[in-house]
């Protein structure tokens, strides 16, 4: 008998609870677009190399369109939809309004969604492919530009709005370490 | 894509039955690649067994003083890893050099070494690949092949593994270990990939139905001044067109110990082990280091297309050297 290509599940979301069934070969990307209905997360190219589809999956960025649904029970899911508090914007989200880090909008999401972690990663010591020294004792990396666009690398965005990110993401960082 | 079940396991055990009991059945780890492939119709399993909660997901100490990683430890934690930044800093510059944030946040060590080549006629299902359809031909060795194989290849496949993980592993003598419903194994990484001759649809020597469990690094002393660099046709996010991983111990201007591994030339990570014989008790000169890439590479067999990687290959390796020798001599 061949095995059931469906499951009841219960995915949590921005921390509320949805108890959906899903055809196995949903992914996340689908399931919060066209099943709960949370369309701030963009489907670009569908294949995990634009970064539109950026939701942080425990707390880490992860590309919604290579997870599927089923595996992601369990897990607490954030969508642009669950990083502000309230009326209150997330501060990468101010600091993409008020430096124009976008024309058309569409990637922006997935850009707001993957800033937010590097700022944690960053926070947490984690080095990166601009980072000259990865070696513990070399101490964390200075959030340079270059560190930026590095950490960003994996955030497309066809309007070209790079310059204007960078320096977004450069704001929200400095002003996370001036709250620290 | 084809219907699938999905089970998850809890314990290696469950794991290895649950994929015994359908010949159809594949482990899914990150997803990235295997996902990707099940999209386009490359893989079509009809059953996955989710393997990321399995209590692989550690990096400890090895017994023989060298480091154990989890084959579920995501990439991102690897390249964190106080341990494999202090003793194996080219390990982490090789991880975070591939792919992006996001997808090393996903992608897993043993999905990294079972990944499959980015080679565009393997992912196009209405083309022939004898990798992908055994017997159907390789449009690529007359075709698009300027990324394609240098080293190792045959003309039944010219592919390349698309690594850079993997070949900082094969310079530092990985060995892979996994578990089978007969009991546990291990091989080393340099093993790992079979050769490709007339049967590029066999890729490793994982016995079926094997569940990746970990990767042992040995002790390497020289590798803590390691380097890896990565040439890619844009700055970041990008798979390698040619890459190098390198260790060197150099004492009075003599090579005492040395490490290289070549990525993106060949269907394996590439140890380049003629070179590291030239270079062994040679002096740590730029001289040297010519000699070695060349005695190397004397061995490449390039395409139309894609004889640019053997200088490129070349002046990496040449430069990658001088610059450890350089720092050595500090």
């Amino acid at each position: 008998m061949p095995p059931s290509a469906s499951s009841d599940l219960t995915l949590s979301v921005n921390g509320e609870k949805y108890t959906l069934t899903v055809d196995h070969r949903t992914t996340l990307l689908d399931a919060l677009r066209e099943r709960l209905d949370l369309t701030g997360t963009k489907k670009g190219c569908d294949q995990g190399q634009c970064g539109a589809c950026t939701v942080l999956v425990d707390g880490r960025r992860s590309v919604s369109c290579l997870q599927l649904a089923v595996a992601a029970e369990g897990r607490e899911i954030t969508t642009i939809e669950g990083v502000a508090e309230g009326e209150r914007l997330h501060p990468v989200q101010q600091a993409f309004l008020d430096l124009d880090g976008f024309q058309c909008g569409y990637c922006t999401p997935g850009q707001i969604c993957s800033a937010i972690a590097v700022i944690e990663e960053h926070a947490a010591g984690w080095p990166s492919a601009a980072t000259g020294d990865v070696r513990p004792e070399a101490g964390p990396p200075p959030l340079t530009p270059e560190e930026i666009r590095e950490r960003m690398s994996g955030n497309l965005c066809r309007c070209g709005a790079y310059v204007s990110i960078v320096q977004a993401v450069a704001r929200a960082a400095e002003q996370k370490g001036a709250a620290a | 894509m084809r219907e699938f079940g999905y089970q998850r396991a809890l314990d290696v055990s469950g794991a290895l039955a649950l994929l015994d009991a359908d010949p159809e059945a594949r482990f899914l780890g990150g997803g990235t690649n295997l996902v990707d492939l099940m999209k386009t119709g490359v893989e079509r399993p009809a059953r996955l067994v989710d393997i990321r909660e399995l209590p692989l997901n550690r990096i400890e100490p090895a017994e023989d003083g060298g480091l154990r990683i989890g084959a579920t430890v995501t990439n991102s934690d690897l390249a964190a890893h106080p341990e494999v930044r202090r003793r194996y800093p080219a390990l982490a510059q090789a991880v975070l050099a591939g792919a992006s944030g996001q997808l090393r946040n996903m992608a897993t060590v043993g999905g990294n070494l079972l990944q499959r080549t980015r080679c565009g006629y393997f992912a196009d299902v209405t083309s022939p690949c004898n990798k992908r359809t055994p017997g159907s031909g390789c449009p690529a060795v007359e075709g698009e092949h300027h990324n394609h194989a240098i080293l190792g290849a045959s003309g039944h496949c010219v592919a390349t593994h698309p690594s850079d993980m993997g070949v900082a592993l094969t310079a530092f003598d990985a060995r892979v270990s996994y578990e089978t419903a007969d009991g546990p194994g291990e091989v080393p990484l340099a093993d790992f990939y079979l050769p490709v001759g007339e049967t590029p649809h066999l890729e490793t020597a994982l016995p079926p139905g094997a569940l990746i469990t970990g990767v042992t690094l040995p002790p390497v002393p020289a590798a803590a001044g390691s380097r890896y660099r990565k040439v890619r046709e844009r700055a970041s996010y990008a798979f390698a067109i040619g890459s190098v991983a390198a260790a060197l111990d150099v004492q009075d201007g003599v090579v005492r110990d040395v490490r290289l591994a070549f990525g993106a030339v060949a269907s394996r990570p590439w140890r380049a082990r003629t070179a590291e014989d030239v270079l062994t008790g040679a002096p740590a000169d730029a001289g040297t280091f010519a000699a070695a890439a060349d005695a190397e590479l004397a061995g490449a067999r390039p395409l139309p297309h894609n004889g640019y990687k053997v200088t490129l290959m070349r002046n990496l390796a040449v430069a990658v050297l001088s610059e450890l020798a350089e720092e050595a001599a500090r």
